[in-house]
């Protein structure tokens, strides 16, 4: 074999690994999906969204309470977390400066702080807002969400602030408007698609989280919408659906869990499409 | 007047911002302090213990520690591989199509609550795990694998676009001197990129090591060293997950903090290596 049949075999072999990797990778993953449309198409029914959660055996069974939770929990983790994220990423990109010392430790600390695992938060919010009060809380599994939110609402509005140019801002400012004005009307407006974006996407990553809310916002059998109480979620009652040894509450494990991933995904293809149709415009 | 509100709006947009290095004080204070009693009671010596025995008010971490090491090795030799492997395929390979609907079709799967990976681990990848390999299909090896996949889109999404960096000018040269495909990545794109690479893959370890919902279904919840990787075991995460409503001694509860407090420790170490070591230059923003 010559030198250059050598290295044109060699060059196969390696290409024909990856793109096996590549391939295997991901059926794989779409096992996953398969399975979780599959199982998920097959245990969704109109019950599900009317009836609360019942006992195993019992016909009239759903997640009417666990959606309802759900949606709160993750609506109110948003009405927290948005507008500190925002203002903590306005902060950061408006008065930090690029190069600014605590701007610049305060971005690394939001990195870290979003990779953090989510059951250490879980456990630091129990600490201070359940185990003081003596019981599980809708506002204790709120505060757990919104922790982990805050930090990618910052750094994704502080990265779309730095894109508007800096002569829009020179404009305003000559124009007389005092700084906060030409943040809020000037420089808001201009990243208006991306922040959007980025709030979406920060939204999806925290309704599909569990292990905060475990102990938490914990979980509740009966509809409720106290948050002084503990409260069902989605992600809550999958766990505990998936561990019980009743197939009709696995199944609507299942259905809890397409219900979910729909969610989630609908949010990202969603904030993607916007930045693209963003991006046609100009 | 608009001095005033200027003054008022730039001080509370300091006072969220500042509020982030409060938050992550405060996370580290916390936790520190409800594990305090188990520091006072086990020392270090709680990392080496492995003795877990609520019965007896006795704790020790190791198995726990152990746990989360190997599952996250285990995880992290069969994703970077297979991760390397489809961010070649995506940059060097596939046909431009191919390669934005597959791109696109990682992004979203890294997406995917972990929670979900974790269901099909218990109910499909055990039963078949526990075919082949005998016991009950639940241990450090199924968490690793289930691990892997989790981490997989996630760990190709980042490795791909660091490879995305390296200037085509660099790659036609080696290709114009008439280099093979895999020379020019061997000597070309890997050398150009190789620690946004490295930077990726530990960024995926410090995910893998602190992931709950993916692991706690097929992990086997058993605080015993196990003898192989396909018996039961325990990792942190899955421990604070199975034990924290459980705890009803105050050393219990105490020593499930300790526990927490090590894993965020672990947990910042890697993050910050990865983030600071190797991806300073690599300026990539992830939601």
């Amino acid at each position: 074999m010559t030198r250059q049949e050598r290295r044109i075999l060699l060059n196969n072999i390696i290409m024909f690994l990856s793109s096996a990797a590549a391939i295997a990778g991901m059926l794989f993953l779409f096992w996953i999906i398969g399975v979780l449309i599959y199982k998920g198409f097959t245990a969704l029914n109109l019950d599900i969204f009317t009836y609360d959660m019942a006992p195993p055996g019992r016909e009239e069974s759903g997640l009417r309470n666990a959606l309802v939770g759900q949606l709160m929990l993750v609506l109110g983790a948003s009405l927290i977390g948005v507008p500190i994220g925002v203002l903590a990423g306005t902060y950061l990109s408006e008065y930090g400066g690029k190069k600014g010392r605590l701007a610049r430790l305060i971005r690394d600390i939001s990195d870290i702080m979003m990779s953090t695992p989510s059951i250490v938060i879980g456990a630091f919010i129990y600490a201070l807002l359940v185990e003081p009060f003596g019981h599980f809380s809708g506002w204790a599994g709120i505060a757990a969400l919104a922790v982990m939110m805050v930090p990618i609402v910052l750094r994704t509005t502080d990265d779309m602030l730095q894109l508007v140019p800096g002569s829009l801002r020179e404009a305003a400012i000559a124009l007389g408007a005092p700084k906060y004005k030409m943040i809020l009307q000037v420089v808001y407006r201009g990243a208006k698609t991306g922040m959007l974006t980025g709030i979406l996407l920060s939204i999806a990553r925290i309704a599909g989280e569990t292990a905060p809310l475990l102990f938490t916002s914990f979980s509740n059998n009966f509809f409720s919408t106290d948050l002084n109480q503990p409260i069902a979620s989605l992600t809550v009652t999958m766990f505990n659906y998936a561990t019980s040894p009743y197939d009709d509450w696995i199944n609507q494990g299942w259905a809890a869990a397409l219900i979910l991933a729909l969610f989630v995904l609908g949010a990202n293809i969603i904030g993607r499409i916007i930045i693209r149709t963003k991006k046609g415009d100009r | 007047m608009n001095r005033l509100l200027d003054t008022i709006f730039h001080n509370t947009t300091r006072f969220f911002a500042i509020s982030v290095l409060m938050v992550l004080a405060a996370l580290f204070f916390v936790l520190f302090n409800e594990a305090k009693p188990a520091i006072d009671a086990f020392g270090l010596q709680f990392i080496t213990n492995s003795k877990w025995a609520p019965n007896m008010d006795i704790f020790g971490g190791y198995p726990a520690i152990y746990g989360s090491i190997i599952s996250t090795i285990i995880a992290m030799l069969i994703a970077t591989p297979v991760a390397i492997g489809i961010a070649i395929f995506l940059s060097e390979l596939a046909p431009p199509w191919i390669a934005t609907i597959v791109g696109m079709a990682i992004e979203l799967l890294a997406a995917i609550p972990s929670i979900i990976y974790g269901m099909w681990g218990l109910f499909y990848l055990a039963p078949i795990l526990r075919d082949i390999w005998g016991g009950n299909g639940l241990g450090l090896a199924t968490a690793g694998f289930v691990l892997s996949i989790m981490i997989l889109p996630f760990m190709a999404a980042i490795t791909r676009d660091a490879m995305k960096t390296t200037p085509p000018i660099l790659k036609e040269s080696a290709y114009g001197m008439g280099a093979t495909r895999w020379e020019v990545l061997k000597d070309v794109v890997i050398p150009y990129v190789k620690s946004g690479i490295i930077g990726s893959i530990i960024l995926a370890l410090g995910r893998a090591i602190g992931e709950t919902m993916a692991v706690t279904f097929v992990m086997g919840n058993s605080h015993k060293i196990p003898d192989s990787i396909f018996k039961p075991a325990t990792s942190i995460p899955v421990t604070l997950a199975n034990e924290f409503t459980e705890a009803d001694t105050d050393l219990y509860y105490s020593s499930l903090f300790y526990l927490a407090l090590i894993l965020l420790v672990i947990s910042f170490t890697v993050i910050a290596i990865a983030k600071f070591w190797f991806l300073r230059n690599l300026q990539e923003q992830r939601v």
